[in-house]
């Protein structure tokens, strides 16, 4: 496989607004064609990274290189990048068209080539025929659309979107998400998201990088960061998860994991646990049986069900062991009539597979 | 009650003639009409000039700068227009502050030529004449700016507030640099703001008559003199009556077309006036 | 380096050094002729113009002034009683334009900017022509010959303090007066216990304001007065046409003092009013 081309890559990044660290040493490589997300709580300095790549703050230490060009002291109308606001901020004294071609204007691009890649964009974002309208006669989706189409109408080397969907109610935000995956992918241009939200980042990225305090915590591809994060943070941020606490130790070549709460698990693995490292295990991961499981690899535990969310398609439920360890189950609503079983109170069984635990790091 | 003293009852021996209307658009005191227009065109424009910048600085300060600036821009409002005319008096007159720091200034330079015996070729003239800065239109409108100013800067400091930080990153993002972002993006949004301001200065300097009373001279008359002549000396009611009810209608006809510019601006932008 | 980087952020315009300048500049021009005024006002000197050392005696003269004591008692009572008088009518004007709809209210509404928005000079000289119509007595007992100005005070001030005292009775929903009278209250008390407690910050600010106003207000003034009715402003007019004196100097810087001293209460009040409705 070619290695993709390097986007953007920032070295030892470091904002600070007073006495707040919003940055805190990020060091980040987003490649070509990358659907590229930070997630992070509220105020982890996500939003930061972006308006530093934009050039809208400036960095108190650090190198911004786009596209192979140390961009640093670029001023943020010279720089070869866009973005989406998380306001839109569109210009609500110009109609669709001229807010869309505010950037091509100011890049004296011709007017012929304008409307070319005005109509395109407009058919892209599939707002055709709104062309004259100003941004107050829009709904908020549209408004969304347009605030995309002004930023990659100019075919910036990456497109920076800053909590784009936030302000959507659900349904829009889901097919936003979809639509924003297809026109990445149609574009073959380079995203980079902020977002809080995990359904979102896990929906639309390759890559997702996972922040707190200034501070990436882990990148990795989508998938991995959901099946195999390697820091406890990243695990509890991304999905639910049952962490189980304990101490290590090799016997007979093989790692076995002293748990406070559910004895002894042999991982079955020959690797090296971190210092103190956990365990983490998906609530999905976990069945419910009526008996206990006595099969190779797996570990059954007995239990009293405490509460039972429904969701329709899925329930969420918690149950309780004898030593008062609560345990999170994630079941498909399979059967109709296996709904009866899950009565708060009952009494049986939960196991997982050994080879689906997680080694965290704390 | 309040409203009673609106009625058309301008006319002292009520003979409903326009006589009077005539007299007021007929050669000195249309030209004296004409001029406190200019004076106030004048005026507005250097208002806006000074205020959009100093407004733009107020709105984007820290809050605490913010509030001192905004407080050191409203005190003035309230301090009595006549005593911070006569306070512009000690300044500007012959023998005021500006004049005798002329003066001083003068001297030196004049001890510093003696010292290389150059003073007997009067580079700076033989001796100091000082700056008539008063009771000419120069001091009426530096006058009517120094009152109305601020009356500029709040309106528009207002708007400007109003303005989404956010658009304007856009601009710059998209490529744009100051002075496109300043006269493509926030001026088109401020307007509202400088009409505003425009019409906060307009009407009251159209209708002065401290300021070019005490600052002025004989040839720079606002209307406003003259109608407070008809009044406190000679004694030509009817006559000031007209003169000050065409004031009103000027008024009332900018108000007018503010009135349709916010229409207008209001269906060109749903939603988007303030 | 890091001032050079700080250097590009946009929209950080406050850097900028021109409008710091023009801000400053702007600021300096503003406060030197009245600081000036008031550092004169102290000064040993007739000529007003070069500091020969400190001095109250120009503020011990105005003591003596029998005339200018006379002004300023007279804008006293004429601000005070037109306070009372347009804090009264304001506050009436504003509940009525807040819980009734009636005939010709839109048309009330523009009325009643009316003598904000129209030149001052037309005000007052309406003002006069008024009185001269309706044959206003000119009395010569005080305080009844300082009536045609405090009518004339009223007339233009009732309207701040209407539509400052509106601007807070928007923020109260209507139902609470009929669950007061649900609750046993009838028209008076509704009025006494619910709205005016909740006015109340918004009717000390406009009563300070409407103070201010009054005490500060020239032209309307100098068109209703008459030889038994001078005010402070229009003695000062008087004498600052005979030019530049250190009286002036000292009666003027008096009359800022009590003004801003009016003020500040009445932004504090306002201030505490619009933050309770932030809450």
């Amino acid at each position: 496989m070619i290695k993709k081309k390097t986007s953007i890559e920032l070295k030892k990044l470091n904002k600070r607004f007073g006495n707040i660290t919003a940055v805190n040493d990020v060091s980040l490589e987003i490649l070509e064609n990358d659907f590229f997300t930070i997630l992070g709580p509220s105020g982890c300095g996500k939003s930061t990274i972006l308006r530093l790549i934009a050039g809208l703050e400036a960095q108190d230490s650090g190198t911004i290189i786009i596209n192979d060009e140390d961009c640093s002291s670029v001023l943020a109308n010279e720089r070869p990048v866009n973005m989406v606001f998380q306001s839109y901020a569109l210009f609500p004294h110009l109609s669709v068209r001229d807010n869309i071609e505010f950037g091509l204007k100011l890049k004296k691009i011709s007017g012929d080539e304008i409307k070319i890649r005005v109509e395109e964009i407009l058919e892209l974002v599939k707002m055709v025929g709104y062309d004259l309208k100003l941004p107050s006669e829009l709904s908020g989706g549209q408004r969304q659309r347009v605030a995309l189409a002004r930023a990659i109408v100019n075919k910036p080397q990456i497109v920076l979107l800053d909590e784009p969907l936030s302000a959507l109610d659900a349904n829009l935000r889901m097919e936003m998400q979809q639509e924003l995956v297809n026109i990445q992918r149609n574009l073959k241009m380079t995203f980079m998201l902020v977002t809080h939200d995990q359904d979102e980042a896990l929906s639309i990225s390759s890559k997702i990088a996972i922040m707190e305090n200034g501070k990436i915590i882990e990148t990795n591809t989508a998938t991995n960061m959901y099946e195999y994060p390697s820091k406890k943070f990243s695990a509890e941020f991304l999905g639910r998860i049952n962490i189980i606490e304990g101490v290590s130790s090799v016997i007979d070549n093989q790692i076995v994991f002293n748990s406070d709460t559910f004895g002894k698990i042999n991982l079955e693995r020959n690797i090296k646990l971190p210092k103190d490292g956990v365990l983490g295990i998906r609530p999905e991961k976990i069945i419910i049986e009526t008996e206990i499981n006595k099969q190779k690899n797996r570990v059954s535990m007995n239990g009293i069900i405490t509460n039972w969310t429904y969701y329709g398609d899925m329930s969420y439920i918690t149950i309780e062991l004898v030593n008062e360890t609560k345990v999170y189950i994630n079941v498909q609503n399979i059967h109709r009539n296996s709904l009866q079983e899950l009565n708060i109170g009952k009494n049986l069984y939960a196991s997982f597979d050994v080879n689906d635990l997680i080694i965290l790091e704390k | 009650m309040s409203y009673g003293q609106k009625v058309d009852i301008i006319d002292i021996d009520y003979s409903w003639g326009l006589a009077n209307y005539v007299r007021a658009i007929d050669g000195v005191y249309l030209v004296t009409l004409f001029k406190s227009v200019v004076i106030s065109i004048i005026t507005t424009a250097l208002c806006l000039l000074i205020a959009i910048p100093v407004a733009f600085y107020i709105s984007f300060s820290s809050t605490k700068i913010k509030s001192i600036l905004l407080v050191s821009i409203l005190l003035p409002l309230w301090t009595n227009l006549l005593i911070r005319t006569y306070s512009l008096i000690a300044i500007l007159r012959t023998k005021g502050h500006v004049n005798n720091t002329l003066e001083s200034l003068w001297e030196s330079a004049n001890h510093v030529l003696n010292f290389f015996r150059l003073a007997s070729y009067n580079f700076i003239g033989e001796s100091f004449i000082p700056l008539s800065l008063m009771h000419n239109n120069f001091s009426v409108i530096l006058g009517l700016c120094y009152i109305y100013v601020p009356f500029v800067i709040i309106p528009i400091y207002l708007v400007l507030e109003k303005i989404d930080r956010n658009m304007l990153e856009a601009a710059y993002d998209l490529g744009a640099n100051h002075k496109i972002v300043f006269f493509k993006i926030i001026i088109p949004n401020i307007s509202v703001g400088i009409t505003s301001g425009i019409i906060l200065v307009f009407i009251p300097c159209l209708g002065s008559f401290i300021i070019p009373e005490l600052l002025g001279g004989a040839d720079s008359q606002m209307i406003g003199n003259i109608i407070e002549r008809q009044f406190k000396s000679a004694n030509d009611w009817p006559f000031g009556s007209a003169l000050s009810f065409i004031l009103i209608y000027i008024t009332i006809i900018i108000l007018g077309v503010r009135y349709v510019y916010s229409k207008l601006y209001s269906r060109l932008y749903p939603g988007n006036i303030s | 380096m890091s001032a050079r980087m700080r250097h590009f952020t946009p929209i950080n315009y406050t850097k900028n050094s021109a409008l710091k300048l023009i801000t400053l500049v702007f600021l300096i021009i503003l406060y030197l002729p009245i600081i000036n005024l008031i550092v004169f006002s102290f000064n040993d000197s007739k000529r007003n113009i070069v500091w020969r050392g400190f001095t109250s005696k120009y503020y011990e003269k105005l003591f003596e002034n029998e005339m200018l004591f006379v002004a300023f008692s007279n804008s006293i009572t004429i601000a005070i009683i037109s306070t009372i008088i347009s804090t009264f009518l304001g506050l009436t004007t504003a509940i009525a334009l807040w819980k009734f709809n009636f005939y010709l209210k839109k048309y009330y509404d523009i009325a009643l900017l009316f003598p904000i928005i129209i030149p001052e000079i037309c005000m007052g000289i309406s003002m006069l022509v008024f009185f001269s119509y309706i044959s206003w007595p000119n009395f010569q007992l005080w305080p009844l010959s300082l009536s045609s100005i405090i009518i004339a005070h009223v007339s233009f001030i009732f309207p701040f303090v209407a539509i400052i005292i509106r601007a807070r009775l928007s923020m109260l929903n209507s139902e609470i007066l009929e669950a007061g009278q649900d609750l046993g209250a009838n028209r008076y008390q509704v009025v006494r216990k619910i709205i005016v407690p909740f006015v109340n910050p918004a009717l000390v600010a406009s009563f300070l304001l409407a103070f201010t106003l009054s005490l500060d207000d020239f032209v309307v003034t100098f068109f209703t007065s008459g030889p038994n009715s001078v005010t402070l402003p229009v003695k000062i007019y008087s004498m600052v046409r005979f030019g530049v004196s250190p009286e002036i100097n000292a009666i003027s810087t008096l009359l800022i003092l009590i003004i801003i001293i009016c003020t500040y209460f009445a932004i504090k009040f306002l201030s505490k009013s619009n933050r309770e409705l932030m809450k």
